[in-house]
């Protein structure tokens, strides 16, 4: 199925994607480009994913009509439940489709960059299970402020590389990952989003597409209709967003919407909505929307949730913002904590931090009689305690 | 100024220095020039600071975040550099990040780099495809000149393509690495540098990324018509400020 939101051969989305690399990973890149869709849909690659998605991931995750959301809202909204996966949100779906591609290339060692360390945990248990060396970078901050990921990882026999270049967060350690494959060709860096150079950010939402693919057949046995009227989901790097909308992009008929972390509020100087602070510019590889100042100079963004806090926003999310096929919307930190409070309180969910975004756009749309609505919940919100716990106390 | 290609027929061995605009201090640029000129540098690299700067070393990062903390930007380095339009003879290449001309305005870009007469850039994150495809005709219509690098890694293939493409120099990057590594030059370098120099190339080829003193810069010189020193020298200049450069200077000439 060739779809215009694919990516053309050169990897762009409309004017979005490309590979904007330094020519000492041209080598590296090409490769990965050369072989990954002969990898990804052949069946040996295809039995062993499914097969561990199933097993080892605990999928399918279920789509849950959650009644008492439900009726507050006044339509029917249906939870994609990712943060029952294995490792605790969608991030797996894609580490072990990655760490595929890679065994099939004959890598062994794998690099991976992380913010809120959900990536980190995720590519560690998927080399835990492969018996691949595993480097994980995170920003010196992040280390601090996700002090159980990070122990995760230790036990999971990564090890834990603190970037201390620049903010000294998820952009640097994205940076610090880059660096290392430079110097380290034999490499395979398992990129965490939809985002870097082509061919990352399609092998990323090829490997979260199994969301919407769920989602279509879950949807015809609980409604007799494949299509909801909406879809919801958060977007940082977007790759929960990428699998949630898949397998809907060309169906005109179903809405899309992004949600953005924005802070302390859009306009603070305090925020992470890239669609609305960013322009066009180049990131990790990828042409595409960033937050920078009139320098070119990439600004420092900001959200409570670490896994939203980043200065760009994959190029597929930028072509479907551009192309008017998204809606974009903005969830700032305070309604995302009262979504999650929410959440908890009238359906026995915790959330994540990131998917509470997605969840505190509700209370901001009008629906129509019994609308369908898939609300992606990303991930759950284990590691995101300390905070409900201390803003719970405000 | 003196044209690139001109000092390429009159000399070999050519020694050439990356500098950060504004730093140590904003208002150094012209200085670390006027000084790089005096001690007999033969042609310069202009650093444009970036925020994220993917090819570069904690050197370079380290004194483009404290440029940057000077509140250096891309107007403040293109006035710099025409108050010596007249009196720096020295060629002078640019090199920054795509991002940086694609936001300051890729055409406006272009003009004011003409205006400072310079007619040489390098912009490591640019891929020769996007070159083909899109800035090959721009940097025509502007006189400007874009320098490829190579690698250990690339083929000889694309090596004949961006030796086709090359105008000023082909920058011979020494190893897989990011600028500011250290240590002498394996044999494996130097069968790499023997496979460039046996190739015969139209173009002029500089050696860089870990060349950073006298002993490093000589070996490169055997196979290539000079080198680059960028982090060596930056953490000199960061040690010892601006009128120590001569000292650094001085020993890798003599």
């Amino acid at each position: 199925m060739k779809s215009k939101f694919h990516p053309d051969k050169n990897g762009y989305y409309g004017q979005f994607g490309g590979a904007f690399i330094p020519e000492l990973l041209y080598p590296n890149v090409k490769e990965l480009e050369d072989n990954y869709i002969q990898i990804i849909e052949s069946n040996e690659f295809q039995e062993e994913y499914k097969s561990l998605l199933k097993d080892y991931v605990g999928r399918p995750s279920p789509l849950y009509l959650a009644k008492r959301l439900s009726e507050k809202y006044g339509a029917f909204i249906y939870l994609k439940r990712e943060d029952l996966n294995h490792t605790g949100a969608h991030k797996v779906n894609n580490t072990i489709g990655q760490i595929l591609v890679a065994k099939k290339l004959g890598k062994t060692k794998i690099i991976a960059e992380t913010g809120a360390g959900q990536h980190g945990v995720a590519t560690a248990t998927v080399c835990a299970l492969m018996g691949l060396d595993c480097t994980v970078f995170m920003g010196e901050k992040d280390i601090e402020r996700q002090a159980p990921n990070v122990a995760r990882m230790k036990m999971l026999g990564a090890k834990v590389v603190p970037a201390t270049s620049g903010s000294k967060t998820l952009k640097d350690a994205t940076n610090e990952a880059i660096r290392y494959w430079i110097q380290h060709p034999e490499t395979f860096y398992l990129i965490g989003s939809v985002v870097g150079p082509h061919p990352y950010p399609d092998m990323v939402a090829r490997l979260q597409a199994v969301i919407s693919e769920e989602i279509k057949w879950q949807l015809k046995e609980k409604t007799g209709k494949e299509n909801p009227d909406t879809i919801i989901a958060c977007v940082g790097g977007g790759s929960n967003a990428a699998g949630a909308f898949y397998h809907y992009m060309d169906d005109e008929e179903v809405e899309l919407i992004a949600v953005e972390a924005s802070g302390l509020g859009v306009n603070s100087g305090e925020s992470a909505a890239t669609s609305q602070l960013g322009e066009v510019g180049i990131i990790h590889g990828s042409k595409t929307i960033l937050m920078q100042d009139e320098y070119g100079q990439i600004v420092e963004p900001y959200s409570i949730s670490a896994g939203l806090d980043y200065p760009g926003v994959g190029p597929l999310h930028a072509y479907l913002y551009e192309s008017k096929r998204a809606v974009f919307m903005d969830a700032t930190d305070k309604e995302a904590l009262t979504a999650a409070y929410e959440l908890t309180k009238i359906e026995g969910i915790i959330p994540a931090l990131e998917s509470a975004h997605a969840l505190a756009v509700l209370p901001k749309i009008t629906f129509k009689k019994d609308q369908v609505v898939v609300v992606n919940l990303s991930g759950r919100g284990d590691k995101d305690l300390e905070t409900y716990i201390k803003h719970l106390e405000d | 100024m003196k044209k690139i290609e001109t000092i390429f027929k009159e000399k070999k061995n050519l020694l050439s220095i990356y500098f950060t605009c504004g730093y140590p201090k904003l208002e150094d640029t012209t200085k670390v020039i006027s000084e790089l000129e005096k001690s007999g540098v033969d042609f310069i690299e202009v650093g444009l600071p970036y925020s994220d700067p993917l090819a570069d070393g904690p050197t370079i990062q380290d004194s483009s975040q404290k440029a940057l903390e000077n509140g250096i930007n891309l107007d403040i380095i293109f006035d710099q550099l025409m108050t010596i339009k007249e009196t720096n003879k020295t060629p002078l290449v640019l090199m920054g990040y795509l991002n940086q001309m694609l936001k300051y305005g890729e055409e406006k870009f272009c003009q004011k780099v003409v205006d400072c007469g310079i007619d040489t850039v390098i912009l490591p994150d640019l891929p020769m495809v996007e070159f083909e495809n899109y800035y090959k005709p721009l940097f025509e219509k502007y006189g400007i000149t874009n320098v490829f690098l190579i690698t250990p890694h690339t083929s000889d293939e694309r090596i004949r393509k961006i030796d086709s493409y090359s105008k000023a120099f082909i920058y011979v990057v020494a190893s897989a690495s990011i600028t500011g590594a250290k240590g002498d030059i394996s044999n494996q370098q130097i069968a790499y540098f023997e496979r460039i120099k046996g190739m015969n190339l139209k173009s002029n080829l500089i050696v860089g990324f870990g060349i950073s003193d006298k002993e490093t810069f000589d070996t490169a010189c055997n196979y290539a018509n000079g080198a680059i020193i960028g982090s060596a020298f930056i953490k000199n200049l960061g040690e010892n400020g601006v009128d120590k450069i001569n000292d650094f200077i001085k020993p890798i000439l003599s």
